[in-house]
């Protein structure tokens, strides 16, 4: 799925992004846990999470994420914005729970790193 | 791997530190990166020495990681001063977990960490003393 597709079917704002909007995103992964992000995640995916902290980006980077969405409108310190922009990971908000943004996506065809 | 020499060096990692929790695996994943490792082979170490990282922050005062990046594979040493683990086969499965309150909240203690870098590696062993430490030692060839 595109990653202007999924900026549209979030309804987010985004906050930091230095890639095209037509750059391709393969697979989407929602969790809080930060292990199952590094133990299930495949590279080139969206992490869909409530935790809006710099955890979510620094395990992103790791796990060659490289668009993160915080759900339910929850905005990030400072600290989290700038970690993204240093590591180049887009970073939307969404004022959608996981649960209805996650279902917006698999409407659309987008679905769960496979294991 | 393209590389034809070894490339070695050290993190020391302190204890309860979140707000740098994660740099030392950054680092070494740019290392890697620069040398000319492949992506899959970076992910994979990334992941295995982000998890020792964690461990040793969450659980410990004090650790230190060590790796060697070598032609043929890449070793990561997680050595810590912390309280050891007393039954490491319970520790190992999926979802075992000690971890406080305060590490849930900020996304970690989903008790994923040493299965993940058992997945991640070739070579995973571990060994640990009640009261004085745990040693990780994880090798992953190309």
């Amino acid at each position: 799925m595109r990653l202007k597709e999924i900026i549209r079917l979030l309804d987010a704002v985004v906050i930091t992004n230095s890639r095209d909007s037509e750059a391709e995103i393969e697979w989407a992964c929602a969790t809080d846990l930060m292990s199952d992000v590094l133990y299930y995640s495949r590279g080139n995916s969206v992490l869909i999470t409530g935790l809006a902290k710099q955890q979510a980006i620094r395990t992103s980077d790791i796990a060659d994420i490289k668009v993160v969405v915080f759900t339910r409108g929850k905005e990030p310190d400072r600290q989290t914005i700038e970690l993204s922009q240093k590591k180049k990971i887009t970073l939307l908000i969404t004022p959608y729970s996981m649960f209805t943004a996650c279902g917006k996506l698999y409407e659309e065809g987008l679905r769960c790193c496979p294991e | 791997m393209k590389i034809d020499k070894t490339y070695e060096g050290s993190f020391h990692i302190v204890g309860g530190d979140f707000s740098r929790a994660g740099e030392a695996s950054t680092e070494l994943k740019t290392i890697m990166l620069s040398v000319g490792i492949e992506d899959e082979v970076v992910r994979r170490v990334a992941i295995a020495t982000f998890e020792a990282e964690m461990n040793i922050i969450i659980y410990t005062p004090a650790g230190i990681l060590r790796y060697s990046i070598s032609p043929g594979e890449i070793r990561i040493i997680a050595e810590d001063m912390g309280p050891g683990i007393e039954d490491i086969e319970l520790a190992m499965q999926k979802g075992y977990s000690t971890a406080p309150d305060w590490v849930r909240e900020m996304g970690w203690g989903a008790g994923m960490g040493l299965p993940n870098m058992k997945k991640n590696a070739d070579i995973f062993r571990i060994d640990s003393v009640v009261g004085e430490g745990t040693t990780v030692e994880m090798i992953i060839k190309p």
